[in-house]
């Protein structure tokens, strides 16, 4: 590699390597649960219709992802509240 | 020590299994337990040509285990070392040529004669490699340090965890310890870090590797080369003997000229 290059890639932010880990850290995860990217989309939108009979969220705001330790994999979900639906509301819905 | 049985497999195909299997295979041998090396690939036998052994083969796994020859006389003895035997796989079937039973039976029969088998599975995550992980004691997991070769690996040790095979070890093959320096290539602790096994050896990307695939002698068999050492401490640490890590760093990068050739690039 040249001199230049070197210079160029010490300036630049990431090294190859650490994008390498980050990607396969990621396909890894979802590897692993054995989740499509398509069957993520389907779990949001279902855990919004859920949760919006509750509470009033921030759709777009809403953070999905996995956690990964080791071998094993969480599910964590960032979801902004903008306010607590009024129990009364709910209760008033025909069963 | 009771008879293992070892299979070597990657999921991903190229990474090295079988240049791995033949070199651990001779250095076992030279290490005085009678090895047994099968080729577990059939349909696309490799194993013969890398050992050197391959005009020399007249029967094979296929007819051992249809009972059309005895074990014994299907297994190739290599004439350079001691203890080392083929078990060439069939060139002109099919993996379905072999049942899961039959692997069974043909692994009990692999321990009663061998200390030490070793078995090169096919790439991929099918029946072949099924049949030739089903007998296996243990596993000797090869990868690369590339984000492919480790995402199959992962994918590989999942199904090997699934079928119980213990202590399941990793190869990190053809590492290129400058490109780890520049930043350009996955380190051996990021590839553990991501695959969570135990590490049995890493292999330097070696030019020697090529030459002797190109002749036939395992590097094992009297080579100098860093790669070659690197196998001998994996055979090494297979018998259970602690071995440090080489250093991989190639002479010429080491003291003060090593680093200005570094620091410039050269």
């Amino acid at each position: 590699m040249n001199f230049l290059a070197r210079l160029f890639q010490m300036i630049s932010k990431e090294k190859s390597k650490e994008t390498a880990k980050k990607r396969l850290q990621l396909v890894l995860i979802h590897d692993r649960a054995d989740i499509s990217p398509e069957m993520m989309e389907n779990l949001r939108r279902d855990l919004i219709g859920v949760i919006s009979n509750y509470l009033d969220i921030e759709e777009e705001k809403i953070e999905l992802d996995f956690s990964k330790e080791e071998r094993s994999v969480a599910l964590v979900a960032n979801i902004p509240v903008k306010s607590v639906k009024r129990r009364t509301e709910r209760r008033a819905e025909p069963a | 020590m009771d008879p293992r049985i070892i299979v070597v497999t990657s999921g991903k195909g190229g990474v090295g299994k079988t240049t791995t299997t033949a070199n651990l295979a001779v250095a076992l041998a030279k290490a005085g337990y009678k090895t047994a090396a099968v080729d577990g690939d059939i349909g696309l036998r490799n194993l013969d040509v890398v050992l050197g052994l391959e005009n020399r083969i007249v029967f094979n796994l296929v007819d051992v285990v249809e009972g059309a020859c005895k074990l014994q006389k299907a297994m190739v003895r290599d004439k350079r070392v001691e203890n080392l035997f083929l078990l060439p796989a069939a060139q002109t079937r099919t993996k379905d040529a072999v049942s899961a039973d039959q692997m069974l039976k043909l692994c009990d029969e692999l321990r009663e004669n061998f200390d030490i088998t070793l078995i090169d599975s096919p790439a991929g995550i099918e029946q072949g490699f099924r049949n030739a992980a089903i007998g296996a004691d243990e596993a000797i997991v090869v990868t690369t340090p590339e984000v492919s070769a480790v995402r199959d690996a992962d994918r590989i040790i999942g199904m090997l965890e699934s079928m119980s095979k213990s202590p399941i070890r990793l190869v990190l093959n053809r590492l290129r310890p400058a490109m780890v320096k520049s930043g350009d290539m996955i380190d051996v602790k990021d590839v553990l870090d991501i695959l969570a096994i135990e590490l049995i050896g890493v292999i330097p990307d070696d030019t020697s590797v090529v030459i002797s695939t190109n002749k036939g002698e395992p590097l094992t068999l009297g080579d100098e080369s860093l790669a070659a050492k690197a196998f001998s401490n994996v055979a090494r640490r297979i018998l259970g003997e602690e071995v440090p890590l080489l250093d991989l760093d190639a002479p010429d990068q080491k003291g003060f000229f090593g680093f200005l050739r570094k620091a410039l690039g050269l």
